[in-house]
């Protein structure tokens, strides 16, 4: 019998630190096959956030760099500008891209930086004890809005990947899921995509992946799916809202 | 003809697989790995059909599926 799944060679054979059923796990995989699909993982640099994932340098088998909070875009910015020819990824959360991260993310996607964004968007505050984000459902529990989120005075969930659809310079921007296995194949599609884009010398790529967070949504794993599938896509709709052949000179 | 292989060492106990599996042959055993949570294992490897849900799912890279 032949093997037709295992781990990738760009995902270290090692123990991750998430909590049972965290997607974060899914992600990193996708992230990781993608690399080796593309043959790509002796030129890749990655660039860790700060939050639950910031120790994803202990997990993909590539060259990776840890950031300031928030920080990633710049410095995948100035490692790409002074790398060209290395493939340069970030992989943030919500709290890390969609709050204290917002300018550098926003700015790097308009100067059409060519890397590609890996969005981890749980709607959490996960490493930090469950607080909430500027990505947090209306009326959802958190730490920090424990009778939930009142929209009149802590406004509605930041859209990010419309939020970059207003810019001229991104090339490539697309919400996925990973709540069962044919959405953990199309956001595999995308991100290959956005990684793609890159090797083709296109412009910046984005890809939001919906994500859970059983601990601090106080769910059991199976039930947080079910809760991003019932919730989260109708708050955030999937699809590619951006894709084009590259930037005009 | 197919074979799913769990690494039980590695599992959290998470379900994610259980509730994929379209043959509905993953269950959670009933003795404990080394970390405390009890692994998912397939008590009837041969009626999978090597669909690979359950591995992709699984996000702790637990399962490798031959065919």
């Amino acid at each position: 019998m032949e093997k037709v799944f295992g781990r990738p060679e760009a995902l270290q054979d090692r123990e991750m630190h998430y909590c049972p059923g965290c997607t974060h796990g899914i992600i990193h995989r996708l992230v990781a096959e993608a690399i080796d699909e593309l043959k790509i993982r002796e030129k890749t640099i990655g660039i860790a956030p700060v939050g639950c994932s910031v120790t994803a340098y202990n997990y993909f088998n590539c060259d990776m760099q840890q950031a300031a909070h928030g920080r990633a875009p710049a410095v995948a910015t100035g490692i790409k500008r002074a790398l060209p020819d290395r493939i340069v990824f970030t992989y943030q959360g919500d709290g890390d891209l969609a709050s204290i991260g917002t300018a550098e993310i926003i700015h790097a996607a308009n100067r059409g930086e060519k890397i590609t964004v890996i969005f981890i968007n749980n709607a959490i505050y996960g490493m930090t004890g469950g607080q909430m984000a500027p990505t947090t459902l209306p009326g959802q529990k958190t730490t920090t809005s424990p009778l939930g989120r009142d929209v009149t005075t802590m406004g509605y969930p930041v859209k990010m990947t419309e939020m970059l659809n207003t810019l001229e310079a991104p090339v490539f921007l697309a919400r996925v899921s990973v709540h069962d296995p044919k959405r953990v194949n199309k956001a595999k599609e995308a991100i290959k995509k956005a990684f793609e884009n890159q090797v083709q010398g296109k412009g910046f790529s984005m890809v939001e992946v919906l994500s859970t967070c059983p601990t601090n949504w106080g769910m059991a794993p199976v039930e947080a799916l079910k809760w991003l599938e019932a919730n989260m896509i109708p708050q955030f709709p999937l699809g590619t809202v951006r894709d084009r052949e590259g930037v005009a000179e | 003809m197919a074979q799913v292989k769990f690494n039980e060492e590695r599992c959290k106990g998470c379900e994610l697989c259980v509730s994929v599996c379209p043959k509905k042959i993953i269950h959670m055993a009933e003795r404990f790995n080394s970390k405390g949570y009890r692994p998912a294992e397939v008590t009837e490897q041969d009626q999978c059909i090597g669909c690979a849900f359950c591995a992709r799912m699984c996000p702790d890279v637990v399962i490798e599926v031959y065919k």
